[in-house]
């Protein structure tokens, strides 16, 4: 469970969150969706710290993360992240990409993290690609692999940031195919994006953010279907 | 006209063959200790380099309010190392090194090393800077998202690459040691250009032994190179791969 209290960020003098406070339950799939500089991303990169959050508190497992004790990379290992750009390491295979972080951070025995990201590669359709670097494979593959690559952390939260935003649009279906079997099988989720449909489809919740807060939220049919502000219904009326 | 080519010819032999043993082995001793100068202060200098361009980098990357003090006390360091470095001359610094620093020792082949391989650490580290910068702050973050520490991310994901990116800098800054290995005459190194001088001063004749290394500096850098062009099209083809 993450609790999000009061949260603000600034970037120097301008305020891109303005006080957030929401709750997400375990194995609970949230869609964050809103105008592009609305602050969602910024939201979702202070859920592991990637962003220092400016004021707030963010608890995960009742543990306050942004606090001085708290241990960020312990943290970071409980919840993966996938990035628009993929942004798998271009020195390595796939295979190696997958492996990485659990034998650096003695989480596996390298035989165990091989296995394991075998398995993994192979549950996101890459098991042809082991040895192959990312320069080679298109963009939905990367961006499978990237997923792969977050899962070998085992991490009970996952937080995509627009990962479908790069690729060409015939890629899309197969990365959101495998976010969403993880979602069904009961991962907790925290997804940025612009595609409705998935969001309609997978979502137990969206939360609509404009303007550094959350301007609305609920489930799909709430949102989309008995939309209340008039900020949200001006967006989706454009979007969808 | 004859005569003048016999006179080369003899000036030729003098430089090259005459002598107690054949005067060609000192030329390939003096290259032979040029080697060992500047592929020692390569290692070093790329040591020292990576070293100082991890404080600079790591350093200018910290968060404001959570400086740590020791980061910022070895970056003032890097930076006057850098700077004290690079703003003076090199063959200063080995006259310092090998008459101040080391005034009783004669283990000279190291005393250059020393002296050019902290030297050449100055400007790698600033190559290596670049190179670290040069690579996508994804990658970090990326790398850090999985939970793993700043410095393993480095190690294993930002200098392999910016190593990558950098070496055909690093393969300048080869060349440039290379031919900067004719200073460590200055300390008494019989290197390739003590070799030189020490047998124009026994024959009094200066175009052979110092045209001679001329070349002798020309083919060699002229390997260097081709070597170099030939590493890097492997590794470009390897990222194509």
């Amino acid at each position: 469970m993450i609790e999000v209290k009061d949260l603000h960020k600034y970037f120097g003098e301008l305020q891109v969150l303005k006080g957030i406070t929401e709750t997400i339950k375990d194995a609970e799939v949230v869609c964050v969706v809103g105008p592009s500089g609305s602050g969602k991303s910024t939201f979702l990169r202070c859920l592991n710290l990637l962003e220092d959050p400016t004021e707030g508190e963010i608890i995960l497992d009742g543990e306050v993360i942004n606090s001085k004790e708290a241990d960020i990379n312990k943290i970071r290992q409980k919840m993966g992240m996938v990035f628009q750009s993929f942004n798998l390491f271009p020195n390595m295979n796939t295979l190696e990409n997958v492996m990485l972080a659990p034998v650096q951070t003695g989480k596996m025995k390298r035989d165990e993290a091989k296995e394991k990201a075998k398995e993994l590669l192979t549950r996101v359709g890459l098991a042809d690609k082991f040895e192959v670097y990312p320069s080679s494979l298109s963009g939905g593959q990367q961006q499978r692999a990237a997923i792969a690559r977050a899962l070998a952390m085992e991490p009970e939260v996952m937080l995509f940031d627009e990962p479908t935003s790069a690729l060409d649009p015939e890629m899309v279906g197969e990365v959101l195919d495998v976010m969403k079997s993880l979602a069904e099988e009961g991962m907790t989720m925290v997804i940025v994006t612009h595609e409705m449909g998935f969001a309609r489809e997978v979502a137990d919740r969206i939360f609509f953010i404009d303007e550094g807060i959350i301007m609305e939220q609920g489930t799909p049919t709430e949102l989309f279907d008995h939309t209340k502000t008039e900020r949200a219904k001006n967006f989706f009326s454009k979007i969808l | 006209m004859n005569s003048y080519f016999k006179g080369l010819q003899d000036q030729f032999y003098q430089a090259f063959i005459d002598g107690d043993s054949p005067r060609y082995l000192l030329y390939l001793n003096g290259l032979k200790i040029a080697y060992m100068v500047m592929i020692g202060a390569l290692v070093l200098g790329v040591a020292i380099g990576v070293v100082l361009a991890v404080i600079r980098t790591s350093a200018d990357q910290q968060k404001k309010g959570k400086r740590t003090w020791w980061l910022t006390l070895l970056n003032v360091f890097a930076k006057v190392y850098v700077t004290v470095i690079r703003g003076t001359p090199m063959m200063v610094q080995l006259l310092i090194m090998g008459f101040v620093v080391f005034e009783n020792s004669r283990q000279l082949v190291l005393i250059a090393i020393l002296a050019l391989g902290i030297n050449s650490g100055a400007y790698v580290s600033e190559i290596i800077r670049s190179g670290i910068q040069s690579i996508n702050p994804g990658q970090m973050e990326a790398g850090r998202s999985l939970g793993m520490k700043y410095s393993t991310v480095m190690r294993k994901i930002i200098i392999p690459q910016a190593i990558k990116n950098i070496l055909p800098a690093l393969g300048n800054e080869m060349i440039t040691l290379f031919k900067d290995t004719s200073l460590v005459t200055v300390i008494g190194l019989a290197d390739l250009t003590k070799v030189a001088i020490q047998i124009q001063a026994r024959t009094y004749q200066a175009l052979m032994p110092f045209v001679g290394i001329a070349i002798i500096y020309l083919i060699n850098v002229l390997i260097l190179t081709w070597i170099l062009g030939k590493m890097e099209r492997r590794l470009a083809a390897s990222d194509r791969s």
